[in-house]
C-alpha cells in the first residue's frame, strides 16, 4: 500500500530525513515512533505529497507520487485522510461545515444524504447533534481532534494518516482517540500511519511500530519486536515507559 | 632564554560600511524574491482561474467582502478629498480670478489620480490586510496543508477569488470616490464659495474626457490586482506563529503601498 524507498530530505543545512525506508501494508495501523524533532511529521508529509523529497520514492498503491504533477497528485490524495496535530480545521466554518466540506468538493449527494453522512461520521466519533453548529473556536482540543478525525474518514478514505493524534489530550480522551483509530482500522478497513512519541498509545493502537531516529528508521516490527531491540536509541526511549529490563 | 609566540589576533567584527553593504543586499535579495514570487504568483492565480470548478460563491464573498465592505469608508474619503481639494485650489485660482476652473481641476485629478491611489490605499488597509493575516493564519494553522490534502487546490480556492475581487472591486470603487469627490467639490465650490452650479459643471463637463475616466478605472484594475497579489502571496507564504503572521502583514501593508506610487507613475507613462 505505501512503500518509502531510500527518502532524503534536507531543509538548508538540517538533514531530517537520511535514506527512510519502510513499507507499510494494507489494512495495518503503523505507528512511527520518535522523539521531538526526528522528522516524522516530514516523513508523513511526504507520504501525501506536501513535501517534495530531494531523492528517495514514496510510492502509494504502486505508483511513485514524488513525479507527478498537480491532477495526478489530487488523484492520489482522494485516497487519503489526514488528522493534524491540532485538528487543522477551517475556523470559518462550523462543525459540520468542516465535516460536510469534503463530500461538497468531490461528491455530488443531496444535502439529506449528506447531513445522514456527516451524522454518522460525527455519532461514530461521539459528538452530539448541539456540536454541529459551533465553530472549531468554541471546542476542546480533544472534542477538535475528533471533529478532525470525522473529516478526515468522512470520504471512507483507503489510508489515513494521524499526525500527533493525542498530543495534548488527557489520558481519557486520548484512550477514546486510540479507540476510535482502532474503530477506523477495523469498521473501515483502512490503512493507517500514526505518527506519535506517546509510547502508551502506539502499543495500543499498532499492528507495527517504526522508531525513527536521526533521520532513518532504525527498528521497524511488531510491537513486540520492538521491546526486543537492542538499537540504544530505541532502548532508551522505551525505557521511559516500560523501565530498565 | 624564553620565545613568545605572537597571540593570535582575534577575528575583526565587520565595520560598519560591510555591515551597511549586506544589509542592503540582503534588502535587494529579499525584494527581488518577493516581485519573483509575486509574479509567479500571478501566473499560478491567472491558470487556475480558468479551469473548473468555478467556486462563484467564493468569489461572490470576496466581492462582497472588498467591494462592498468598502464603499463606506471610500465613498467618505472620496467626499472630503474633493471638498478639501475645491477649498485648497480655489484659494490659488481667486489669485488670477480663475475660479471657474475648480471644477475640471478637481475632476481631473480625482479622476486620473487621486480616486485610483486613494481607493487601492483604502482596500490595502481595509481587505488586503484581512486578506494577509487570515491566509497567514490559515497557513501556520496548517489549514492550508488540510485543503491541500482534501485533494482542493488552495491557490484555487483561496487565492482566485480575492485576486479576481480585487480586479473588479477596485476600478468599481474608483469610480465612486471620483463621484463622491466631485460631490463634495461641487457642495464646498458652490455652496461655500459662490462659484455658479452653472460654471461648475459647464466647465467640468469641457475639460473632463472619457479617456480620463478609463485612466483611473485602468489604473484601479492594475492597483487592485497588484495590492491583492502581494497580501495574498505574503499571507500564504507566512510561517513561524503569530510573529510571523504579524510581520507579513505588515511587509504586504509596505509592499502594496509602495506598488501603488510605482505603478501609477508607470501606467501614467504608458497612457501618455
Amino acid at each position: 500500500m505505501i512503500d518509502i524507498v531510500d527518502l532524503h530530505k534536507t531543509f538548508g543545512e538540517n538533514k531530517v530525513l537520511t535514506g527512510i525506508n519502510l513499507s507499510v501494508p494494507a489494512g495495518s495501523t503503523c505507528v512511527i515512533l520518535g522523539g521531538s524533532g526526528s522528522g516524522k511529521t516530514v516523513l508523513m508529509k511526504h507520504m501525501i505529497g506536501l513535501l517534495h523529497p530531494d531523492s528517495g520514492k514514496v510510492i502509494i498503491d504502486g505508483e511513485d507520487i514524488v513525479p507527478m504533477g498537480v491532477d495526478d497528485l489530487q488523484r492520489v490524495r482522494n485516497k487519503f485522510g489526514m488528522v493534524f496535530q491540532a485538528a487543522a480545521l477551517f475556523d470559518s466554518m462550523t462543525v459540520f461545515e468542516n465535516v460536510a466540506f469534503p463530500l461538497r468538493e468531490h461528491t455530488r449527494l443531496s444535502e439529506d444524504e449528506l447531513y445522514a453522512k456527516v451524522r454518522s461520521k460525527l455519532d461514530l466519533m461521539g459528538l452530539k447533534r448541539e456540536v454541529e453548529s459551533k465553530f472549531p473556536a468554541d471546542l476542546s482540543g480533544g472534542m477538535r481532534k475528533r471533529v478532525g478525525l470525522a473529516r478526515a474518514v468522512v470520504l471512507d478514505p483507503k489510508i489515513v494518516l494521524y499526525d500527533e493524534p493525542t498530543t495534548g489530550l488527557d489520558p481519557i480522551t486520548t484512550d477514546y482517540v486510540d479507540e476510535m483509530i482502532l474503530a477506523a482500522q477495523q469498521g473501515l478497513g483502512v490503512t493507517s500511519v500514526v505518527i506519535s512519541h506517546d509510547i502508551s498509545s502506539a502499543f495500543n493502537v499498532g499492528d507495527q511500530i517504526a522508531f525513527l531516529s536521526k533521520g532513518v528508521i532504525v527498528a521497524h516490527g511488531t510491537p513486540e519486536e520492538l521491546r526486543e531491540s537492542q538499537h540504544p536509541a530505541v532502548k532508551v526511549f522505551l525505557e521511559t515507559w516500560f523501565g530498565k529490563n | 632564554m624564553t620565545t613568545q609566540t605572537p597571540s593570535k589576533p582575534a577575528p575583526s567584527e565587520p565595520g560598519l560600511l560591510a555591515q551597511s553593504v549586506a544589509s542592503f543586499g540582503k534588502g535587494l535579495i529579499d525584494v527581488v524574491s518577493t516581485i519573483g514570487g509575486v509574479v509567479t504568483l500571478a501566473f499560478d492565480v491567472a491558470r487556475w482561474s480558468v479551469r473548473r470548478p468555478f467556486r462563484l460563491q467564493n468569489l461572490f464573498a470576496q466581492l462582497d467582502f472588498v467591494g462592498v465592505g468598502s464603499i463606506f469608508i471610500v465613498g467618505l474619503t472620496g467626499l472630503f478629498t474633493g471638498m478639501v481639494f475645491a477649498l485648497q485650489t480655489s484659494e490659488a485660482f481667486a489669485l488670477f480670478d480663475a475660479e471657474s476652473l475648480v471644477g475640471p481641476t478637481v475632476a481631473l485629478t480625482l479622476t486620473r489620480e487621486l480616486a485610483a491611489v486613494f481607493s487601492a490605499l483604502m482596500v490595502t488597509m481595509r481587505a488586503g490586510s484581512a486578506m494577509c493575516t487570515e491566509l497567514g493564519t490559515m497557513r501556520v494553522t496548517e489549514q492550508v496543508d488540510a485543503l491541500e490534502t482534501m485533494a482542493v487546490n488552495p491557490v484555487q480556492y483561496l487565492l482566485v477569488p480575492r485576486i479576481l475581487a480585487g480586479l473588479f472591486m477596485v476600478p468599481m470603487l474608483t469610480i465612486l470616490f471620483s463621484t463622491a469627490g466631485m460631490t463634495g467639490a461641487y457642495f464646498v465650490a458652490v455652496g461655500g464659495l459662490g462659484i455658479s452650479p452653472g460654471t461648475f459643471l459647464t466647465r467640468t463637463q469641457q475639460w473632463l474626457e472619457p479617456v480620463d475616466i478609463y485612466e483611473g478605472v485602468i489604473k484601479g484594475a492594475v492597483f487592485g490586482v497588484s495590492v491583492a497579489l502581494i497580501c495574498c502571496y505574503k499571507g500564504f507564504n507566512a510561517s513561524g506563529g503569530a510573529k510571523g503572521v504579524g510581520q507579513a502583514t505588515t511587509e504586504a501593508m509596505v509592499a502594496s503601498a509602495l506598488s501603488i506610487f510605482i505603478l501609477d507613475f508607470i501606467v501614467g507613462i504608458v497612457m501618455h
